[in-house]
């Protein structure tokens, strides 16, 4: 079937301001988004500038807002789309370094803001240490983010203040904090308690909606701000 | 630009991340990716990774020992074998210790499950050995040496394309690299390198692999005289989606899941009789191509079914949700009630830099070392995998090795000095990027690609003769002229995606020619090497490994070396 792609371009050594480019492709129903935009790279324009690697939605490069919606556009297939167009842009709220492609580095450094890895002093057995099957199903959810971006960057408090912590550094704040073998619950509360922690998150939702990997972010949140509340 | 630092690591995977991670206990590191480091692909590794815990049932590392060796077709080196399976129990607990969520059983230990070619006392039956997260057991290691190197403020570049390595005189002195965001040539002095750049199944029409798989690290230093070591030991995992190769892990038959033919017939049982379905990957992925060229593909097409629909939907969901999530999204396919379509594709390199166990590059039969050049990881032959990988060997394999490398460096760099980089360290890597962006011909390296995909496919995959290998021979002969005579698009500097592809494509074509070489030459049948005109192992003849050398023209030359057996001698290989 004959589709429309509309990407956004914008090449910092050219351009003063972002534009739209048309591209008419020939794909099939099953393509993922990826494809087609491989397909236009390597076969129209070879400027068309996009992150990508695993092409299974499991490395978090290549997350992108196609038709008004953050998506993985490996993770997507034309037809799931059910349109003729499909607009390609950039997500939103993380500077543009060409194209498709944003600085990610303040992303990652929020993320390191909540120190998200295992904190604990004691000396560890020589063993494993144990867990329950219900403790280590208490933050199953929370371990499956794969640092894509689209939580943070689907949220309004995130496009209105780069500053914002966002949902993805509470997710992964989350998957420890109701970890049984951590014991930084407390010093991660008081990060995500500050002015640009938890408390701007508003429930509108727009992160669980669109994560790729089905985490359910609004309730992540909700169960951190809990902690703080009742710690 | 121009930096300094005792330690290069190139690849923040699995390998490079648990290096690196050692090394800078004490030592000044830099850990160099083309991609952000939770964008490797150990982060897709799905099943699991073996150690002897003994968790569910009895087990010994003895035992993992065995099934390595036996798996590997007796070329897998047996004083390396031991330390993988030896140290696999340590290796393991210490992630557990780092914070990795691992899979729980009801006492509340690590979870294992069964996994291809690893059995009980010798062979008797399948064990419970592969230690997993679900079925997302690489994304939780990537991620917990990620968080762990956070923690201990390892220096990363990320997002810088490493395109050279500067080796003079037997002693590698730093690497030459493209910043991906600015264009701008980074040069890196360091007393020790370690490339940890994973595999290269970008080669191949129908891979698992990520699209940054294109063989980098052994590229580089191929063109710069170090041999690529069993470089013909291609491993093709039986159960890619059909046309995708997306993988469904091996865990799937492990859970029970079932493949079976166009008559619903489970067709391992001729096979391996004793564990079926559970036999070594090459094994079955050659089962499979046989029952599909005997008329029973599924609707005579080249793929067969892998039923899991007898798992029950609770099981698929609590240990294989990711590839129900894959079966459903790719394909429509809802596992608990529907067979998935599957085929072979390409996985893992088996072959790779040649290391010795502390990780230092060797780079002839005698195992001489390039001093301050290490490897690891799936980029790296140290050899632990021999002629054929058992699956979960190879997340152990970054652990342990990556762990012992790390090691072996940082006591390496305490008493080394830095040694004088030549001139102009970046000329030749500035000569390429110019010739490629002025290089105005009429090929384009897309066509290029996608010859070589298909034709490494149909002629050098499960199954290779002279024919067909002398063939690529000239096919590859061919793609190389034309590769001389292309044009790209994108001659900006700022995140020139198009110009790392077209270096990419270098890569792709110089191991590309390692690997046909390396099978032409080796005229028996090992492991996932199946020539149909010496289809008999011959340890009388080819016991031995592979060493590829590339000279200043182009030319391959190949020579060998023994391969160490301790404790096991080669037997044949029945399951
Ligand atoms: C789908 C899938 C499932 C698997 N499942 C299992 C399993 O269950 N158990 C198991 O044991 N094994 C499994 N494997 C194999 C195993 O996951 C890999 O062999 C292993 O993760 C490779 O790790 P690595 O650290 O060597 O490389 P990677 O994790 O791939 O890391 C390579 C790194 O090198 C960097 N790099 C590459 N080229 C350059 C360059 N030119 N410049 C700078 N940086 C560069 C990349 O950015 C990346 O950071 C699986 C493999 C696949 C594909
Ligand atoms: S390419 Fe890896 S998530 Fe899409």
């Amino acid at each position: 079937m004959q589709v429309t792609f509309k990407i956004q371009r914008y090449n910092p050594e050219t351009d003063s301001q972002p534009h739209w480019e048309d591209y008419q492709l020939d794909v099939e129903p099953k393509d993922r988004i990826l494809d087609a935009l491989l397909d236009i790279k390597r076969t129209i324009d070879g400027t068309l500038t996009f992150r990508y690697s695993c092409a299974h939605g499991v490395c978090g490069s290549d997350a992108m807002m196609i038709n008004g919606i953050n998506r993985l556009a490996c993770q997507t297939l034309v037809q799931d789309l059910k349109a003729d167009t499909i607009k390609v842009a950039p997500i939103k709220g993380m500077d543009v370094l060409k194209d498709l492609v944003t600085d990610f580095d303040p992303f990652f450094e929020h993320l390191e803001e909540v120190k998200p890895y295992l904190i604990n002093d004691e000396l560890p057995p020589s063993r494993e240490r144990h867990q329950s099957i219900e403790e280590r199903e208490r933050f199953d959810d929370t371990t499956k983010c794969i640092m894509c971006g689209i939580c943070t960057t689907a949220c309004p408090s995130f496009w209105t203040n780069g500053e914002y912590i966002g949902p993805a550094a509470f997710v992964n704040a989350h998957r420890f904090i109701f970890d049984s073998r951590d014991e930084g619950a407390q010093e991660r509360l008081e990060v995500l308690n500050d002015k640009d922690g938890v408390w701007r998150c508003h429930t509108i939702f727009n992160c669980t909606d669109a994560c790729p990997r089905e985490i359910n972010v609004t309730q992540a949140i909700a169960e951190l701000k809990n902690a703080i509340t009742f710690t | 630009m121009v930096h300094q630092f005792d330690v290069v690591i190139v690849g923040a995977g699995g390998a490079g991340l648990r290096a690196a991670l050692e090394a800078s206990k004490t030592a000044n590191v830099a850990v160099l990716s083309k991609l952000y480091p939770v964008r490797s692909h150990t982060g897709a590794a799905q099943g699991g990774m073996s150690a002897a815990l003994g968790n569910h049932e009895e087990d010994h590392w003895k035992w993992h020992m065995y099934d390595t060796v036996k798996g590997s077709d007796y070329l897998g080196d047996q004083d390396a074998i031991e330390i993988l399976c030896r140290d696999a129990v340590d290796a393991v607990i210490e992630m557990e210790h780092f914070g990795l969520p691992f899979s729980r059983t009801e006492d509340g230990k690590i979870a294992q499950r069964p996994f291809g070619g690893h059995t009980r006392n010798y062979g008797e039956k399948a064990v419970r050995r592969a230690c997993y997260a679900a079925d997302r057991t690489g994304h939780m290691i990537l991620h917990t040496l990620f968080e762990q190197c956070m923690k201990q403020h390892v220096r990363f570049f990320n997002e810088f394309h490493v395109a050279d390595v500067i080796i003079e005189d037997n002693v590698c002195k730093g690497v030459v690299a493209i910043e991906i965001k600015t264009g701008e040539i980074h040069v890196f002095h360091a007393k020790a390198v370690l490339f940890a750049t994973g595999g290269y199944g970008r080669a191949f029409k129908i891979t698992s692999n990520a699209h940054a798989y294109t063989g980098d690290g052994m590229a580089i230093v191929f063109r710069r005289g170090v041999p690529l070591e069993d470089m013909e030991f291609v491993q093709f995992h039986p159960t890619g989606l059909r046309k995708l190769g997306v993988l469904i892990t091996e865990g799937a038959r492990g859970e029970g899941g079932i493949l079976r033919n166009n008559e619903g017939e489970r067709f391992m049982e001729k096979y391996a009789p004793s564990i079926k379905d559970l036999a070594p990957r090459d094994m079955v992925s050659r089962a499979i191509y046989q029952e599909v060229q005997e008329g029973r593909g599924i609707n005579g097409e080249d793929y067969v079914l892998l039923d899991l629909t007898h798992l029950g939907s609770e099981v698929l969901e609590e240990k294989l949700p990711d590839i129900s999530f894959f079966t459903r999204t790719y394909l429509g396919i809802e596992p608990a009630d529907e067979p998935i379509p599957v085929q072979p594709t390409c996985h893992y390199a088996m072959g790779g830099i040649p290391t010795n166990v502390d990780g230092q590059v060797v780079y002839d039969s005698d195992n001489t070392p390039v001093t301050g050049l290490y490897a690891a990881g799936e980029s790296a032959c140290v050899s632990v995998h021999g002629a054929n990988r058992l699956g979960t060997n190879s997340l152990l394999d970054l652990v342990v090795y990556g762990r012992r490398s790390g090691r072996h460096i940082a006591k390496f760099v305490q008493n080394a000095e830095f040694s004088a980089m030549p001139e102009a360290p970046a000329t030749d890597l500035e000569e390429r990027i110019r010739w490629i962006k002025e290089s105005d011909g009429d090929e384009s390296p897309e066509e290029i690609r996608t010859e070589l995909q298909r034709e490494m496919m149909d002629n050098v995959s499960v199954f290779r003769s002279k024919e067909t290998l002398t063939k690529m021979q000239s096919i590859l002969a061919d793609l190389k002229e034309r590769f001389q005579n292309i044009s790209i698009m994108d001659k900006g500097s700022f995140f020139n995606t198009d110009l790392l592809d077209a270096i990419e494509l270098g890569y792709l074509l110089d191991f590309s020619s390692a690997i046909v070489e390396s099978a032409l030459a080796r005229q028996e049948s090992r492991g996932a090497h199946y020539r149909e005109d010496f289809q008999d192992r011959d340890d009388e003849n080819w016991l031995k490994h592979s060493l590829a050398y590339l000279d200043d023209e182009g030319n391959i030359s190949m020579d060998y070396k023994p391969v160490v057996i301790t404790e096991f001698q080669p037997k044949e290989r029945k399951y």
